[in-house]
C-alpha cells in the first residue's frame, strides 16, 4: 500500500507542463505527481507523449511552459545534471549499459571513485560501494563480473543498481521488461516492491498493461500529450486503461477502394524472423487493397517488413510474390522482383541526405538514366522532374541536397524512387513520420492510387488514426506472429490495442 | 572542373611560378619530362587508391604490392624468359586476386579494410623479399626488350609514355567514376552505405570492385616502375607509396569517410607533390626535409579547405533562417541544414 497519503509532500511534481515543437503540440498542460513509495504506471499509445514527458524529466528537453517541482524547490526547466542531482533516474527500455567493462565500472561510469595520490581508479572501493547496492536489487552476479557475461535482465538490474547509486528518489523504468522472459519478469517486480519498501518512488510506463495492473498504486493515462485520467489502486483494470487510452475521434480519412480486392499478390506462409524466432506470420496481400499493420513498438513490424525485402535473413517459411516463390537474399532481389521498401528511418536508409534530390530519385534505377552504359544527367533531371510535377515535391532546385528539403518533401522523394519504377507491391513503414499534416493527405491519396492501380500496398503505421483511417483491412502483430486479422467493419482503436497488448 | 579541383589548379601553377621564379631550370624540357614521368607512375597507383577511398576505405598494401609484383615481372622476363606480354598478363592476373582476396575479406569477412591491407602490407613484403632472398631482381646484363620498352620508358615529342599511360588510364577511370552506372554506385555507398543497400545497390560488389581497380591499377604501376627502375630491390622498392596515393587523394578532395573525390582532383594531387618533390630538389632545400615539405603542404591545404566549407556551411544556415514560403516551413521535423557536414 502507498506511504503517502494526499495530503503529504510530493518528492516530484510537474505543473501544467506543455511542449511545443513547430507544428506540433507534444504535451499540453500535463499535471502529475509521485510520493515516497509509490509507483505509478505511466499508460498511453504510441506517440502519446510519455517519452516527451520523461525526456523533460531527464532534463533532456526543456518544456515550453509549467513547473517542476521538487520537494520545496521549483524549476522551469531541468538540466541533465540537475535532474541527476535531484535524484531522478531512468533505467531504459534499450540498455545503456557498456559490456566492454565490468559492473562496477558501469555503476560508477563518469563518477569513478579515485585512490590518492596519483588520481588512479579506486577499482577496490568502487567494488566495495557496489556490492550493497546489488544486494539492494538482489543480484545474484558479483560487481566484478564483466557485463558481457549478464543476460539482459541481469543488465536491468545492473541498470538498477546504477540508478541507486546517484541515491535515487524517483527512478523512471520506460518499457523495463521488453526483452525480458516471464520470470525475469517476475523478479523484477519484486525488486520494484523492494524499492517501495525503501521509500524510493518508481515511474512505470508499459504497455504491458497486465504488469501495470500487478506493480502500480496508481495510473495516469496520457492521450494526445493530454492527461486523460488517472486510475486509483482499486479501479486499475485492463479494460479501464484501454477505455482511457484511446477514444479519440476519428477523422473522416478513408477513401474506398475503386474495386473489390482482386488477385494475391503477396503471401507469407509460416515466416520466421530473427527478431522472434519463435513466431509464424502468416499474411496474405491483395491487389486493389491498402493493408494496415499494426502493433507495438518492437512487435516485430518493421523486422518483417526489411526480411521480405531481403535486408534481414528469413529464417523460415514460404514467401510468394504474385504466385512466385521470393528468395530476397539482399534487397536487389527484391527490387529486380517488383517489390519495393519505403523505410521507416528515411535520413540512414532511405535517402543520400547530402547527395541531390534527383540523384536520390534515380539511385535505384540507374541503368534506366543511363543509355549505352553512361548515366546521362539529362536524363536523371528528366525522370526526377516528371516525378516532382506528379508527387507535388516543393523544392525549388532539384540538383540541391535532399538535406535541405523539410520532412514531408524528403519523403516524397523516398517515394518518388520507387514510384518512377514498375512496383508490384510496396511496403511503406511509418510513411508519415515526422511528415506534416498537408503532405500526410497526400501521401494517403497516393496509396491509395496505387492500390486501385493494382499495386500491393502495405503499410505499417503505430499511428492508430491513420491505421484505421487509412488501411481496408488491418493485421496485428504481437510479438512477432499475427495476433489477429480485422476487417474494416471491425475496426475499432479497442480492437487493435487489445489484440496488440494482448487482452486476458 | 569542379571548384575545389579549381582551387588544386590554382595552387599548382603559384607553386610553380614561385619554383621558376627562383629556378628558371624547373621549366627545362629535362625536368618537365622527368616530372611528367613521375606524375605517370606515381598517378596510374594513385587513381587507383582513389576508388579504394572512395567507398569510404583504405589500401595500404600499394607499396607492397608494387614491390612484389616489380620482383615477379622481372624474374618472369629477365630469368625465365616469360614472353613479356604473356608476363603483363600474369602481373595483372595476380594483381586482380589480391584485390579481390582484399575486398571479399572485407566485405564478406567483414574485417576492417585498414587490417586487411596492412596484413598484406606486410605479406607481399615478406613474400618480395623472401622469394629473391634478399637479393635484387634485375634483367640480365644487356637485356633488351624493344617494344616493352618503347611502351613504357620510351618518349613521343618529349613526352614519356608512362604519362601517356596514366592519362590513358584517367580519361578511362574518369568515365567510369563519373558517367557509368558503377561510378554513381561507388558514390551512393560511400555517402551511406546503407541507404544504398535499402535501394538495391550491391554494395558488397561494389566495394569489391574498388579493391580490385586498386590492385589493378598497382599492378599496371608496378610494371612501369620495374622497367623505369631496371632492378627492384625488395626491402626498399615501393616504400611509403600507399601513402604517397592517400595523400594525393586527401589533396585532391577526396573524404576517407568516403562519398566524395574526383579523378582531376587525385590526378592533380599528384601532381602537386611531384612539384613539391620538385621544389625540394631544384630551392637547394636538403632533400631530408622532402617529407616534412610534403606534410606541411597537406595539413594546410585540407585545412585550409575544411575551413572554406565551414564558412560555406554557416552562409547556407544563415540563409536558411530566412523567412520561407509557408509550405516548406510546416514540418514537424527539425530542420537539418544548421549542421555543419564535417563531423569529427
Amino acid at each position: 500500500m502507498p506511504l503517502s497519503t494526499p495530503s503529504a509532500l510530493p518528492l516530484l511534481a510537474l505543473q501544467s507542463i506543455s511542449k511545443a515543437y513547430p507544428g506540433v503540440v507534444a504535451l499540453s498542460d500535463v499535471s502529475m505527481s509521485v510520493h515516497r513509495g509509490e509507483v505509478l504506471g505511466l499508460v498511453g499509445e504510441n506517440g502519446a507523449g510519455k517519452s516527451t514527458l520523461m525526456k523533460i524529466l531527464g532534463g533532456v528537453i526543456e518544456p515550453t511552459s509549467g513547473r517542476i517541482v521538487i520537494g520545496h524547490a521549483e524549476f522551469a526547466r531541468l538540466s541533465v545534471t540537475a535532474s541527476q542531482a535531484a535524484g531522478i533516474a531512468f533505467v531504459h527500455q534499450e540498455l545503456n549499459v557498456f559490456d566492454n567493462l565490468d559492473v562496477a565500472a558501469n555503476i560508477f561510469l563518469g563518477r569513478e571513485k579515485r585512490s590518492a595520490p596519483l588520481g588512479l581508479l579506486d577499482r577496490q572501493g568502487m567494488r566495495e560501494a557496489a556490492r550493497p547496492l546489488l544486494g539492494r536489487v538482489g543480484a545474484r552476479f558479483g560487481p566484478d563480473t564483466p557485463v558481457v557475461e549478464l543476460s539482459l535482465a541481469e543488465r536491468q538490474l545492473l541498470e538498477i543498481a546504477k540508478a541507486l547509486s546517484i541515491d535515487a528518489r524517483v527512478v523512471i523504468m520506460d518499457e523495463p521488461t521488453s526483452s525480458l522472459t516471464l520470470t525475469e519478469t517476475q523478479t523484477l517486480m519484486q525488486v520494484i516492491a523492494d524499492l517501495k519498501a525503501q521509500g524510493i518512488a518508481v515511474i512505470y510506463i508499459s504497455h504491458r498493461l497486465s504488469e501495470i495492473e500487478a506493480c502500480a498504486d496508481r495510473v495516469l493515462a496520457l492521450r494526445d500529450g493530454k492527461v486523460v485520467g488517472e486510475l486509483a489502486r482499486n479501479e486499475i483494470t485492463h479494460d479501464a486503461m484501454i477505455r482511457l487510452m484511446i477514444g479519440r475521434d476519428l477523422k473522416a480519412l478513408y477513401t474506398p477502394p475503386a474495386a473489390p480486392p482482386g488477385k494475391i499478390i503477396l503471401s507469407l506462409t509460416a515466416v520466421v524472423t530473427a527478431a522472434w524466432p519463435q513466431a509464424r506470420a502468416d499474411i496474405v496481400v491483395r491487389s486493389g487493397e491498402i493493408l494496415g499493420i499494426a502493433g507495438l513498438m518492437g512487435a516485430g513490424r518493421t523486422e518483417l517488413a526489411e526480411t521480405i525485402f531481403g535486408i534481414r535473413p528469413l529464417l523460415g517459411g514460404d514467401i510468394r510474390l504474385s504466385g512466385k516463390p521470393l528468395r530476397a537474399d539482399t534487397p536487389a532481389q527484391a527490387i529486380d522482383a517488383g517489390l519495393y521498401l519505403v523505410p521507416e528511418d528515411r535520413k540512414r536508409t532511405g535517402l543520400l541526405l547530402e547527395a541531390a534530390i534527383d540523384e536520390n530519385i534515380a539511385l535505384a534505377d540507374l541503368p534506366a538514366v543511363a543509355p549505352h552504359g553512361l548515366v546521362s544527367r539529362r536524363d536523371i533531371r528528366k525522370r526526377a522532374e516528371t516525378q516532382r510535377r506528379e508527387l507535388a515535391i516543393k523544392a525549388a532546385d532539384l540538383t540541391r541536397v535532399a538535406a535541405e528539403l523539410s520532412g514531408g518533401n524528403q519523403q516524397k522523394v523516398v517515394l518518388a524512387k520507387w514510384l518512377s519504377m514498375r512496383p508490384s507491391l510496396i511496403i511503406f513503414d511509418e510513411p508519415t513520420r515526422g511528415v506534416d499534416v498537408g503532405a500526410k493527405s497526400e501521401i494517403y491519396r497516393l496509396l491509395r492510387a496505387l492500390a486501385d492501380a493494382g499495386v500491393g500496398v502495405v503499410m505499417i503505421s503505430s499511428d492508430m488514426e491513420e491505421v484505421i483511417g487509412v488501411s481496408d483491412r488491418i493485421v496485428v502483430l504481437r510479438e512477432g506472429a499475427v495476433a489477429g486479422i480485422l476487417d474494416r467493419p471491425a475496426f475499432s482503436e479497442q480492437g487493435v490495442l487489445r489484440l496488440a497488448v494482448g487482452a486476458n | 572542373m569542379q571548384k575545389k579541383d579549381m582551387g588544386l589548379a590554382v595552387l599548382i601553377v603559384i607553386v610553380g611560378a614561385v619554383v621558376y621564379l627562383r629556378n628558371p631550370l624547373f621549366l627545362s624540357p629535362i625536368n618537365l619530362g622527368n616530372t611528367a614521368n613521375l606524375i605517370g607512375l606515381f598517378g596510374l597507383f594513385a587513381i587507383g587508391q582513389g576508388f579504394v577511398i572512395m567507398t569510404g576505405g583504405i589500401d595500404l598494401s600499394v607499396g607492397s604490392m608494387i614491390a612484389l609484383l616489380g620482383v615477379l615481372f622481372v624474374d618472369m622476363v629477365g630469368r625465365l624468359g616469360v614472353p613479356w606480354p604473356l608476363a603483363v598478363l600474369i602481373t595483372i592476373a595476380i594483381g586482380t586476386l589480391m584485390g579481390l582476396a582484399h575486398g571479399l575479406l572485407i566485405t564478406r569477412l567483414k574485417m576492417q579494410p585498414f587490417v586487411v591491407t596492412l596484413c598484406g602490407l606486410l605479406i607481399y613484403r615478406g613474400v618480395a623479399r623472401g622469394y629473391t632472398a634478399e637479393a635484387t631482381a634485375g634483367f640480365p646484363f644487356g637485356a633488351s626488350y624493344p617494344d616493352l620498352e618503347w611502351l613504357t620508358i620510351g618518349r613521343s615529342f618529349g613526352v614519356p609514355h608512362s604519362f601517356f599511360a596514366m592519362v590513358l588510364v584517367g580519361a578511362i577511370c574518369w568515365v567510369v567514376l563519373h558517367r557509368s552506372v558503377f561510378g554513381r554506385h561507388l558514390y551512393a555507398v560511400g555517402k551511406n552505405e546503407e541507404a544504398a543497400r535499402y535501394s538495391g545497390i550491391r554494395t558488397g560488389l561494389v566495394i569489391t570492385l574498388a579493391y580490385v581497380i586498386c590492385a589493378v591499377l598497382s599492378a599496371i604501376a608496378a610494371i612501369y616502375f620495374a622497367m623505369f627502375t631496371r632492378s627492384v630491390q625488395p626491402s626498399s622498392h615501393g616504400n611509403f607509396y600507399e601513402l604517397y596515393a592517400i595523400a594525393a587523394a586527401v589533396l585532391g578532395g577526396f573524404s576517407l569517410r568516403g562519398g566524395e573525390g574526383s579523378i582531376i582532383g587525385v590526378i592533380l594531387g599528384v601532381v602537386l607533390l611531384q612539384e613539391l618533390q620538385n621544389l625540394v630538389n631544384l630551392l637547394g632545400i636538403p632533400s631530408s626535409l622532402n617529407f616534412a615539405v610534403m606534410g606541411a603542404v597537406i595539413l594546410a591545404g585540407v585545412l585550409a579547405d575544411q575551413q572554406f566549407n565551414r564558412y560555406r556551411a554557416a552562409r547556407r544556415a544563415l540563409r536558411a533562417m530566412e523567412p520561407r514560403p509557408p509550405a516548406d516551413t510546416a514540418t514537424s521535423s527539425p530542420p537539418i541544414v544548421g549542421s555543419t557536414p564535417d563531423r569529427p
